[in-house]
């Protein structure tokens, strides 16, 4: 048991992030359970608006004024770091063991700061190093995310979108942490600058032994990390397995449709689209939330399903029963 | 390369029809490029977005143009939609020169072509109804009948499948999904009953399955209209369901040009080449190893490197030869024209 404990890095139960908005609570992620060993890449996919980047929030507990509800498990290593007061929090996990590179991060650099001191800034106020130490540490980071060395020297505005994403990921690295949150890293960029960050990532993944949580709506790019896929739809998580399981033969009814809609290069197959939209998540249905689109609907749907395991994968539906 | 003469044959035929079909546009050593001064007033270079670009289109036909960021895909799309003057070269619609347009006639090309832009969440008033946003171009050409304007808005909003048209009609943009504002520009393109769609990025800011869906009203939309499109895209993987022909761009030049079919199978340009490798399909396997990409990044194109604008990046790059001397067209299959010095010998 204590070897399966030390091999697991997180894990997190049923979690939940609410909104207060004068319409009513928004569900962004309602009841999230997933986990992930040491070195490896989940990829959370899912469309927009189901609660990706809240997800990311809720992982960090970075949280807007108007949260409604915050609670669950988030084990780390073990600690429950849900119980953390913000300070504790503060020293011992957000930068330290698990950090974030936000949804459009390449564009919410600093512009009067050269992007050195910004790399360097996480690695003075978390781990305590002075400014030469950190300013090192930068420049090992940059060789990692393959930034030139000189560029230390040079403001955001100076940089391709690529080169800041770049450094958007030297931030997120600048303090060893184990754990690693990416939020679309890639969705504004062109496609050669996009294989090249893929790139960047599984060479970290492979040198520093650091972990992932890919959060896209890009399918096909995050196939490039994927050691485990889990896909969201209206604030949970309705299927999670190996990637190696998951993209030749998914199980949900969502996760099927949403593979056979991405148009692939070196097929022939006919993409398809799934009718309708996914719920709001002010008035979520009771049952399944998939229902209304699902074309393998039947009575036992209007009950919310559990989450069934198949070998190795979890599946919330009730054809997996 | 090896070809069959069956191909070949099959080659000189789609060719032939292609030739056959009555050509709507065409494009001469078209060059757009913006002047660049400091402070307003001192010249300092040029930006060349466009440099240099010739192709023809058939009426009926569909082309998408591949390309990164900034090689100049909406300079050359804002120019054939009449918005951006041409520094240099020709264009020629239904025999006629744009640049001799004045008036009402060019008022008329204008309606000819409609505009599908880049971000639909950018595209639309935020302060008009679906009507106003799809009545607004017809009295601006001169409908004058409230009666016949309607008419047009219900036809149009039902091709687009906004519909019941009663639940669409009396919308903000903001009530409405990604999926639906961009089926509200694309009726708005479509209401003048253009010849011609230019669609930049339709879908690019929407989700997967929104998108495939899109594409295929556009798709269906250009079959029964038997209507023209430039399918502007970054997108390798959605190309061949939409259009007949690519046009790879890089740097403000069209670099490799061909039927859809062929350049997928028979890619030629190392830039082709580096594009659809890095195009991913979602597949396990991909995560073990390493994507192949060509080093650096586009080139300024205020001082575009010498000879071939792509040998600084070119594992294939000829000493001597590219970084001097810049490619014509090579066409080492019939219909299938690259500009790169690895094709000299090869053209007939
Ligand atoms: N602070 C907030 N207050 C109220 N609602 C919010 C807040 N933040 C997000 N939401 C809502 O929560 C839902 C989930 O949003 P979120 O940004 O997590 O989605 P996402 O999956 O990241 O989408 P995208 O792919 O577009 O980035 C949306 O309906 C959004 O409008
Ligand atoms: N009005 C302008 N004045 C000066 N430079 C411009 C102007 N419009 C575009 N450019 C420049 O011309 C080049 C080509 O731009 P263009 O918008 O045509 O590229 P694009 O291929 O459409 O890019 P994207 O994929 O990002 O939309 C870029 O370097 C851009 O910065
Ligand atoms: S639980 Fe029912 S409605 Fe939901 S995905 Fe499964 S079959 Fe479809
Ligand atoms: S012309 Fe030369 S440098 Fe340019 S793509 Fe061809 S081989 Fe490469
Ligand atoms: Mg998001
Ligand atoms: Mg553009």
């Amino acid at each position: 048991m204590s070897l399966v404990a030390t091999q697991e890095l997180l894990k997190i139960e049923n979690l939940v992030l609410h909104f207060k908005t004068t319409k009513g609570v928004v569900q962004a992620v309602d009841g999230v359970d997933f986990e992930l060993g040491t070195n490896r890449a989940v990829v959370i996919l899912g469309e927009s608006g189901c609660g990706k980047t809240s997800l990311s929030k809720a992982l960090l507990r970075l949280l807007p004024r108007n949260v409604d509800k915050y609670s669950g498990k988030v084990l780390l290593q073990g600690t429950d770091v849900m119980e953390l007061d913000e300070e504790e929090y503060r020293q011992n996990v957000r930068w330290v063991s698990m950090s974030l590179v936000p949804q459009a991060a390449m564009n919410s650099l600093n512009p009067v700061l050269k992007v050195g001191e910004q790399v360097a800034e996480p690695a003075i106020l978390h781990l305590g190093l002075s400014k030469d130490e950190a300013l090192g540490l930068v420049y090992k980071m940059f060789q990692h995310v393959g930034v030139p060395l000189d560029f230390v020297e040079r403001y955001p505005f100076e940089l391709s979108g690529g080169m800041r994403q770049r450094v958007a990921l030297a931030m997120a690295l600048v303090t060893s942490p184990s754990l690693i949150v990416l939020d679309e890293p890639t969705s504004a960029l062109d496609l050669l600058t996009q294989a090249n960050i893929m790139n960047v990532l599984k060479r970290i993944k492979h040198e520093l032994g650091t972990s992932f949580i890919l959060i896209t709506h890009d399918i096909a790019t995050s196939s490039e990390l994927a050691d485990e896929v889990a896909i969201m739809y209206a604030g949970q998580i309705v299927e999670t397995g190996d990637a190696k399981d998951f993209f030749p033969a998914p199980l949900h009814p969502y996760a099927q449709m949403l593979m056979a809609s991405v148009p692939r290069l070196r097929s022939d197959a006919d993409p398809i689209f799934i009718n309708g939209q996914p719920p709001s998540l002010m008035n979520p249905p009771t049952g399944c939330r998939f229902a209304a689109r699902c074309p393998f609907r039947f009575e036992k749907c209007s009950e919310e399903p559990p989450v069934f395991r198949k070998g190795n994968r979890k599946v919330k539906c009730w054809l997996h029963n | 390369m090896i070809h069959t003469t069956e191909l070949k044959e099959a080659m000189r035929m789609s060719t032939k029809i292609q030739a056959q079909r009555e050509v709507l546009l065409s494009i001469r050593d078209l060059h757009v490029w913006y002047e660049l001064r400091r402070f307003g007033f001192s010249h300092i270079g040029y930006v060349k977005a466009v440099d240099g670009v010739s192709f023809e289109m058939a009426q009926g036909e569909t082309v998408a143009v591949v390309g990164e960021s900034g090689c100049g895909k909406s300079s050359l799309m804002k120019t054939i939609l009449g918005i951006n003057i041409p520094t240099r070269g020709e264009l020629i619609f239904e025999g006629k020169n744009l640049s001799k347009l004045a008036g009402s006639d060019l008022r008329d090309y204008r309606f000819d072509i409609g505009y599908v832009q880049q971000d639909p969440y950018g595209a639309l008033p935020p302060f008009m109804s679906v009507q106003q946003i799809l009545e607004e171009p017809l009295l601006v050409s001169g409908v004058k009948d409230k009666e016949k304007r309607m008419e047009r808005i219900h036809k149009t909003m039902t091709e687009v499948k906004l519909h019941p048209v009663e639940d669409f009609l009396h919308k903000f943009p903001h009530m409405l999904s990604g999926g639906q504002q961009q089926r509200v520009v694309i009726a708005r393109a479509m209401i003048l009953e253009p010849k011609m769609i230019v669609a930049d990025e339709p879908v690019s800011m929407l989700d997967a399955s929104v998108r495939v869906e899109i594409l295929k009203l556009l798709r269906s939309l250009q079959e029964q209209h038997r209507l023209s499109v430039i399918y502007i895209t970054h997108d390798l993987s959605t190309v061949k369901y939409f259009s007949e022909r690519i046009f790879v761009m890089y740097a403000g030049n069209l670099v490799e040009k061909a039927e859809t079919r062929r350049l997928l199978t028979n890619p030629l340009h190392p830039y082709t080449l580096a594009l659809l490798a890095a195009t991913s399909d979602p597949d396990a396997g991909n995560a073990d190893d390493f994507k192949e990409v060509p080093p650096g990044e586009p080139p300024s194109l205020v001082n575009p490197p010498k000879g071939c604008r792509f040998h600084p990046r070119c594992a294939k790059a000829i000493a001597g030869l590219c970084d001097e001397k810049e490619p014509v067209d090579f066409e080492p299959e019939p219909g299938h024209f690259v500009a790169c010095w690895l094709y000299q010998k090869e053209s007939p």
